[in-house]
């Protein structure tokens, strides 16, 4: 029997006056109640729009008919035999665009909490599950993939499960890219993010970190050394600043450094060997979901108080709602149709060795309004004239998206790229140098970890289909 | 992990050490870095590559103990391994096509000019070469000096060793008797390197310096290591990991790179005093 509740179940979650001060997950996941609860409101409908709505196409209906069943670890199975990333994607992805946009409850009421699903049943398989995958049985081909975020892991593992002898190439000196020095544990705890990679380590997969591939060793170096194909994921790249005046001052941050150094390099923990500025003031630049993880995170470092400053409203706001929400819900003070002009700094001039000298004391914004929309239909941004306001910060995050990363475009001879800098590629990955596929932001500029896995798993496909017909 | 094959003090606060990659001393060119940590909880820091074996696969490294990764860095001996080495990064030093250089180092950044140096005496240049320390005790790596260069002036700003003062009085003199040179590459403290570039720049010589900012992850990521470059009147931001560390030193701000080195001195002080103290204990 159906459950015809209108609403989602809610997801538990820390109350915002104690998360605000510790780094602990935020959400805290379905019981095993709540998740059969949740998952009788799937009505299995015929046509199943959800799964049209997912980048990489999991059975939904399916594994919430499992999870009616109580045979959750079955849930997984059917999960795993599209997602590489399970508990990541329960998490992080924007469900309320995707799968959840389509579900029929949603035209009378909420749709079926299909994220909070999937992350109830990946969690209850890593609660669980008594052994790691086995490896499977190789086929003899190799192929490199460069990075090992979303978009890498999800090809990597794609192939692994198809026999492909896979080596995965890291910069830095843990794997999972993004997902492990750009969002938070907050959002994502670490741990998470391990036990996935651990898993396509025992599926055979060859994690080797330390590895920037475009400088230690070039794509054709690659081949050179025997991999047959190679898949780039390499991630989006240096961090965009606005060009105004004072973003040199001590105390301005990208969010690519400011959530690298709490992130990657632990300057959360009580007693950091990488420093980071903390307490005071904090100014966030920008609306997406970067700029929401960058703006909690320094509330958690101890902020006696953080905006977020955005040019548009709060309908613009690029950042997922849930995110949004539980933002204001912790205190982060949005300061929405404002944008700086002119970061300001302290100086001395009677004492040049004045320890202050050159460090943050505010932010000189402008009001905006919005005006006539643009060529993407959304309203432009306008300065209003005399508006100028001072706030008072000791911190500036820049949140304003990136470029792609030259290291490999520049060391790699045939392969193309767009004005802006992303790789080109065809519809199934492929790049315009034969046997290299791209996807992921190192393709589309800062977009969505789903949306790099997409990716991963398109290529993947590219790849096993190439080299079988080879 | 990454062994260390040997170790090497070259004076009270300078150590050089061979460690074994050869991943990076296969690609390795003078004037790129190389990023570090030294255990599985540590920062990750760059040095300069000081030099290369390519047969042996190793890479040198030598740097000064001024914080608390490089005293845990030299607490370790041959044979201990570093968790993390990753490079080569960063665009190597142009050397190709100049006939007659001066190379100017300062204190520990001898120990990237010397590859340098080495490199243009390899290529047939006529090398002239500055290096300067703060006294005789602090002086490395003058033997490999004197091997690859034409001439050499050897300056301690107390005059205990070689001639006094700093390394600009020979350049100045130099170029006061009409001397010239294709380029002039200094790699030394900034502001050294700032008043290097003051002197060369009358004679219109083009200057290279070797920025060295903080840095995180080194491969274009976070932003942390950028300068800021006037072009044409035009002020552009540059990232020293990927665009550099090598820039035209008329082009480069060193007042804002001076501040920005500063960001975490009493953090890093603090931290240092601490490891030291750590180190202490385990003596006792």
């Amino acid at each position: 029997m159906a459950n015809m509740a209108p609403n989602k179940n809610p997801m538990p979650t820390q109350a915002p006056e104690v998360r605000a001060h510790n780094f602990d997950e935020v959400a805290l996941g379905y019981s095993e109640e709540t998740a059969l609860d949740e998952a009788m409101r799937c009505l299995n409908c015929k046509n199943h729009p959800c799964v049209t709505g997912c980048p990489v196409n999991i059975h939904i209906p399916d594994f919430i008919a499992k999870i009616q069943e109580g045979d959750f670890e079955g849930a997984y199975q059917i999960i795993q035999q599209s997602s590489s990333l399970p508990a990541v994607c329960g998490r992080v992805c924007p469900q309320e665009t995707q799968c959840e946009s389509k579900c029929v409850r949603g035209i009378k009421g909420q749709p079926v909490g299909i994220g909070r699903l999937e992350r109830f049943v990946a969690d209850w398989h890593n609660a669980h599950a008594t052994k790691l995958p086995d490896p499977v049985p190789a086929n003899g081909h190799k192929v490199a993939v460069v990075g090992s975020g979303p978009s890498g892991l999800t090809c990597a593992g794609d192939l692994a499960k198809k026999g492909y002898e896979v080596t995965v190439f890291e910069a830095l000196h843990t794997a999972g890219g993004v997902l492990v020095y750009g969002i938070p544990e907050f959002r994502l705890p670490k741990a998470i993010v391990q036990k996935e990679v651990d898993n396509l380590v025992a599926m055979g997969v060859h994690m080797e970190t330390n590895m920037v591939i475009g400088k230690t060793l070039t794509i054709d170096e690659l081949f050179e050394k025997g991999f047959e194909a190679v898949f780039v994921g390499s991630g989006a790249g240096l961090p965009n600043f606005m060009n105004i005046p004072g973003e040199s001052l001590k105390g301005v941050y990208s969010a690519n450094e400011f959530l690298t150094r709490s992130n990657l390099m632990k300057a959360y923990e009580s007693d950091p060997v990488t420093p980071i500025m903390k307490g005071g003031k904090v100014a966030v630049v920008g609306g997406g979901n970067v700029a929401m993880d960058a703006a909690r995170t320094a509330l958690r470092l101890g902020a006696e108080k953080v905006y977020i400053v955005y040019r548009r409203s709060l309908e613009e706001l690029p950042a997922r709602k849930e995110e949004v929400e539980h933002a204001m819900e912790e205190g982060i003070d949005f300061q929405l149709l404002n944008n700086p002009v002119e970061i300001l700094g302290y100086n001395n001039p009677d004492d040049r060795r004045d320890p202050k000298n050159g460090f943050v004391t505010g932010m000189r914004c402008i009001k905006m309004e919005l005006g006539e929309p643009d060529e993407k239909g959304r309203r432009r941004p306008v300065e209003i004239p005399g508006s100028e306001f001072e706030l008072e910060v000791d911190t500036v995050v820049m949140s304003i998206g990136t470029s792609p990363n030259p290291l490999i475009k520049s060391t790699t001879e045939g392969l193309d790229v767009n004005n802006r800098g992303g790789i080109i590629i065809e519809e199934n990955g492929a790049t315009t140098k034969k046997g290299v596929y791209a996807g992921g932001d190192a393709v589309t500029g800062a977009a969505t970890v789903i949306s790099a896995m997409g990716a991963g798993k398109v290529a993947a496909k590219a790849i096993d289909e190439y080299l079988s017909n080879k | 992990m990454y062994k260390i094959v040997n170790k090497q003090v070259l004076n009270p606060t300078v150590t050089k050490m061979d460690i074994e990659a050869p991943f990076v001393a296969a690609k390795a060119q003078p004037g790129q870095f190389i990023i570090l940590r030294v255990d599985e909880t540590g920062e990750r820091i760059p040095l300069t590559v000081a030099g290369y074996d390519r047969e042996a696969g190793t890479v040198s490294i030598i740097f000064q103990i001024v914080g608390a990764t490089t005293e845990k860095l030299n607490h370790l001996n041959a044979g201990d391994c570093i968790h993390d080495f990753v490079g080569p990064l960063g665009v190597p030093t142009h050397v190709e096509g100049l006939k007659k250089v001066c190379v100017v180092g300062g204190g520990v950044g001898c120990a990237i000019a010397l590859p340098i140096a080495q490199k243009l005496h390899e290529l047939g240049c006529q090398v002239t070469s500055i290096i300067g320390f703060r006294s005789k005790d602090l002086l490395i790596l003058e033997d490999e000096f004197r091997a690859v260069s034409d001439t050499l002036h050897v300056m301690t700003d107390d005059g205990s060793y070689g001639r006094e003062g700093n390394v600009c009085v020979p350049l100045n003199e130099m170029f006061a008797a009409g001397e010239t040179f294709d380029e002039v590459i200094t790699i030394g403290p900034l502001i050294m390197m700032k008043f290097v570039v003051q002197a060369t720049k009358p004679t219109g010589i083009p200057c290279m310096v070797s920025m060295n900012p903080i840095m995180i992850d080194g491969t274009g990521m976070c932003g942390g290591c950028r300068l800021t470059l006037h072009q044409d009147g035009k002020a552009v931001t540059k990232f020293a990991c990927v665009d550099g560390p090598d820039f035209n030193g008329y082009e480069v701000d060193f007042d804002e790179a001076m501040s920005r080195g500063m960001m975490y001195q009493s953090f890093e002080r603090h931290a240092h005093e601490e490891t030291c103290n750590l180190f202490k204990k385990e003596v006792r």
